[in-house]
């Protein structure tokens, strides 16, 4: 019985492990950039992506980027490209390389990675100005990634 | 193949949208006497980075900039006049007042501002306007020191400024000063913090650009100190400073330390050629 229990947790631990899909470190970017398999192991959500792009305490994506199809979010950013129509022209794969860590596909832009934990210069603790705890997590977590990348494959043109 | 030419058309709306916003044309004169030198041909320094530098005062609202052309608009010299009260009251164990030695601020401090921060050959170091008031007061009026960029130093650094309003910001980068100068330049271009921004990542590269409801601006810091509606005070250019690397997710540095007096050297070179307007306004 209790061993059967014990057997229980073992297992719910590996299937845990397995869901967590792959680590900031260890995600594998092809040569343009591009990652090809979910961060997560699982499907993004484009709801959920839809706020996270907006959100500021979350991807404030829209800080840099502008979106038309985001007509109810006030203050949309200049720095970076307008998304109109993103998912047409370019794959889940391309995408989810762009938002993970930007600088792969765009060497040198200021786009922030979002989904990188090490080889930052004095990174701190979110905002706060102090320095970073040594587990530092990165911007968004696996999911989060996929859930914006989600999103915008839904970017299409009219 | 394909990507290359994705990447392209990225490249060009990313352009594009680099003048959308932009600076202003207006002109900033103040008090209906002094006409401010707000654009002007980049120093030589800059040369590769950009042709014109403009103040911040471009990059804000008509109700904003119109507060700064304005003595008792601009509350900033509310904390001014603060420092006018300091500057004649004597403190510390020597029983002196800057006006002891300095006499008239009017005339003693007139283009003073602008030339700092500076190199001081006694002590072998570059000095900023706080630091060079503090060795006045631990030095010759034996008084406490005040703490960097508090209340009472900003006061101070304000008042003095005043009396460079509308000269050149005219700092020397060359000589004894090269070294930090150099320290500071490299502190401006270092990708900081989780974020991974440098002062370009904004105020070079994308100057005149909105992120979020915020005008870049080319981040120069002639206007300072700076009286913010935002905060509805006073703010030292080390505060800024701070709080610029505070929002890339980095680990900052304080106020007073020898990395933000580099960095202030260099940040007021960018500005040679604009007029010193601190006190100043903005949002």
């Amino acid at each position: 019985m209790r061993l059967t229990a014990i057997t229980a947790a073992l297992s719910l631990t590996a299937g845990a492990a397995l869901a967590e899909g792959v680590a900031p470190d260890d995600v594998s970017y092809s040569d343009y950039g591009e990652v090809t398999v979910s961060l997560s192991g699982q499907p993004g959500d484009a709801t959920r992506g839809r706020e996270i792009f907006a959100n500021k305490s979350q991807g404030n994506c829209v800080s840099c980027h502008a979106v038309t199809e985001l007509a109810d979010v006030p203050f949309h950013g200049e720095v970076g490209p307008i998304l109109d129509g993103v998912g047409s022209y370019r794959t889940a794969e391309e995408l989810r390389g762009i938002v993970a860590n930007a600088k792969m596909t765009f060497e040198g832009t200021v786009m922030p990675a979002f989904y990188k934990t090490s080889g930052f210069i004095r990174p701190g603790d979110g905002y706060t100005g102090k320095a970073a705890p040594d587990d530092l997590a990165p911007i968004l977590s696996a999911q989060e990634i996929e859930d914006v990348v989600a999103f915008l494959m839904t970017l299409q043109d009219s | 193949m394909r990507h290359m030419a994705l990447t392209a058309i990225a490249a060009v709306l990313a352009g594009t949208a680099a003048f959308a916003g932009g600076a202003d044309d207006d002109t900033l004169i103040l008090n209906d006497e002094i006409e401010m030198v707000t654009k002007t041909a980049a120093p030589d320094h800059l040369s590769d980075a950009m042709d014109e530098i403009i103040s911040g005062w471009h990059f804000r609202s008509d109700e904003t900039q119109q507060l700064q052309t304005d003595d008792f608009e601009n509350q900033g010299m509310i904390f001014a006049d603060y420092g006018a009260e300091a500057w004649d009251t004597v403190e510390g164990s020597e029983d002196k007042s800057c006006a002891s030695c300095h006499g008239d601020a009017a005339e003693s401090m007139v283009g003073v501002a602008a030339t700092y921060p500076k190199w001081n050959d006694g002590a072998e170091e570059v000095r900023t306007l706080q630091m060079q008031v503090n060795d006045c007061r631990t030095t010759r009026m034996g008084a406490e020191p005040w703490k960097y960029d508090s209340g009472d130093a900003i006061n101070m650094e304000a008042f003095v400024t005043s009396h460079s309003r509308g000269m050149p910001v005219n700092v020397a980068i060359d000589g004894p000063a090269e070294a930090t100068w150099l320290d500071g330049k490299d502190i401006y271009y270092t990708r900081y913090g989780q974020l991974e921004l440098a002062c370009a990542s904004c105020h070079e590269q994308n100057y005149g650009n909105y992120i979020r409801a915020d005008h870049l601006s080319q981040g120069q810091i002639n206007g300072f100190p700076t009286y913010r509606l935002k905060n509805a005070k006073l703010n030292g250019v080390h505060s800024r400073f701070k709080g610029c690397i505070r929002d890339t997710r980095a680990h900052t540095f304080s106020p007073g330390s020898p990395e933000f007096v580099a960095l202030e050297l260099y940040v007021k070179s960018r500005g040679n050629g604009l007029s010193v307007e601190g006190p100043s306004v903005r949002n």
